[in-house]
């Protein structure tokens, strides 16, 4: 019996990422804000670590940051990822401030460094789901 | 009133290292205390209080050192905590015995760390991407990190690693330093998993990656076993069938935040308790033995502490001394990097055999002051020991 192959994970549209999904739906990058204190964050949370307030609510931002950190992986720990090693996850800091883990689109491992300047860029992954990725940018 | 001189270190067990299967988690726990307990020349009826570190092994285990106390059949406790900090946790453990001794809630503490990470080669899941696991198997895969292929710790350190790296120059040949030294010391500790596997720069080079900056020997082992402490006071640690090591000074630091941005282990912070306490300076420290589960954090360690400045310890490491016959022999035993994975009780082990003068062919030819760091998370939570042979 032949099995089919392992795609890549889907992540679950947990409610706390809901409003975050339907954003990237339609092309918008959204983080959490605090209604208490203003401070933005992501991912989110349930509460603010900054003033302890329970309300927020989800504001666009550019899309524009710059490389915080990123990694290479050559360890296959998903068989969806397999035929992709090796390839980088990385962490860009958004102009407005919070971080973001994604990855990298249209450029190679190797021309990857800290500090270059990205852009957002959306990748359907099903009717449901598309994930915000990101591509250099030209200053 | 500090517990500094009045406390003691007055027993060690360590069971077999590595790929044992043998016993489960509680059984490398029971055997670590018995062989503690004879090596301090005590009795299991002199034990009036427990503490566990428990391993990934004993899950979401609740009452952990209830359970270990009815398995060494216990009576008449005065103490018992499971704890976990992570990596820091056996000093803390060190340092929450001592404190109680001091005041009198108890005599004589087993402290006590077991874990078994590692399933015999017949019950092993296949590794390494070959697509035979059913769908069900990847259910873990929920989350956003996934969703970008990241998985697993070594890849979020990683992360803090590569920014530090762009930060302070620090580059892949330090990395490589420090898993060279820590080797050269593994090659005389027979307890060693890695003794009798030389290394070489270039040996590191060639070796797999794990996660960019990570090669597979940047990251620590992985190890079934058990390790256990007896600490007690210092008149009955003089009792006791090995020479006591005596707890100078004590601290922790956990400091919060975002490590990425920080770049900074909480040895800045623990290590002003424990000096002060101890009354020595960074330049009074003989011998180290540091919290290693990456390369790197043995670089980001020895700068936390004064020895080197920010992005100075590659070159501290690669000029040779940390390594047998440098200046500041750090983790003499090989570490979590080239000896054996029993988190903080690595580096607190290797402390104690080094404080005895029991190391033999890797003995450091001074150890009147001996640094023990613990740390655990993303340098998220610190423990700094301060031990010695001498009472003060």
């Amino acid at each position: 019996m032949s099995e089919t192959p392992i795609a890549k994970p889907v992540p679950e549209a947990s409610p706390a990422l809901a409003p975050f999904f339907a954003a990237a739906r339609a092309g918008r990058l959204v983080v959490q804000r605090c209604a208490g204190c203003g401070a933005l964050r992501f991912p989110p949370r349930e509460l603010c670590s900054r003033c302890l307030g329970l309300e927020a609510t989800w504001q666009d931002v550019s899309g524009r940051g710059e490389i915080f950190s990123y990694n290479v992986m050559h360890q296959v720990y998903h068989p969806g990822f397999a035929a992709d090693v090796p390839y980088a996850v990385v962490i860009v800091k958004l102009e407005e401030g919070p971080k973001i883990t994604s990855n990298l689109v249209g450029c190679p491992v190797d021309e990857i460094a800290v500090g270059m300047p990205v852009e957002v860029a959306f990748e359907q992954l099903s009717p449901e789901v598309t994930l915000p990725k990101f591509r250099r940018r030209r200053c | 009133m500090t517990p500094k001189g009045r406390v003691a270190i007055a027993g060690l067990g360590l069971t077999p290292q590595g790929q044992v299967y043998d016993r489960t988690h509680v059984g490398f726990a029971v055997e670590a205390v018995r062989l503690a307990l004879e090596d301090a020349g005590l009795a299991r009826t002199d034990l009036d209080g427990l503490l566990l570190n428990p391993g990934l092994a004993w899950g979401d285990a609740a009452m952990g050192s209830f359970m270990l106390q009815q398995a060494l059949g216990l009576r008449e406790l005065r103490l018992s905590a499971s704890m976990n900090l992570g990596g820091a946790t056996a000093g803390a453990m060190i340092q929450h015995a001592a404190l109680a001794i001091a005041a009198g809630m108890c005599t004589t503490v087993a402290c006590v760390f077991a874990d078994r990470p590692l399933k015999p080669p017949a019950e092993r899941r296949s590794r390494g991407g070959e697509p035979t696991g059913s769908a069900a198997a990847y259910a873990f895969a929920r989350g956003l990190d996934a969703a970008y292929g990241q998985f697993g710790i070594n890849a979020i350190y990683a992360m803090v690693a590569r920014r530090y790296m762009h930060v302070y120059g620090t580059t892949q040949d330090d990395l490589g330093a420090v898993a060279v030294a820590q080797r050269r010391w593994a090659n005389m500790n027979p307890a060693a998993q890695f003794h009798d596997v030389p290394l070489t720069l270039g040996d590191y080079h060639a070796s797999r990656w794990v996660v960019e900056p990570f090669h597979v020997l940047d990251c620590c082992l992985v190890s079934n076993g058990g390790a256990a402490v007896i600490v007690t006071s210092a008149e009955r640690a003089r009792d006791s069938k090995k020479p006591p090591v005596y707890v100078w000074g004590m601290g922790q630091g956990h400091p919060g935040g975002d490590p990425a941005e920080r770049l900074a282990s909480g040895a800045p912070l623990a290590k002003r308790t424990a000096f002060v306490m101890a009354g020595i300076e960074t330049s009074d420290v003989q011998l180290c033995e540091l919290y290693d589960c990456y390369s790197f954090t043995v670089l980001v360690t020895l700068e936390d502490y004064g020895f080197c400045r920010k992005g100075e310890a590659g070159a501290f490491v690669a000029a040779g001394h940390t390594a047998p016959g440098g200046t500041l022999p750090v983790n003499t035993g090989g570490g979590q990097l080239s000896s054996f994975y029993m988190w903080g009780m690595t580096p607190l082990v290797e402390a104690v055999i080094q404080a005895r003068g029991e190391a033999g062919e890797r003995q450091a030819p001074r150890r009147d002051v001996v640094l023990v760091s613990g740390n655990g998370g993303l340098l998220s939570t610190h423990s700094t020991l301060v031990v010695s042979p001498l009472p003060s």
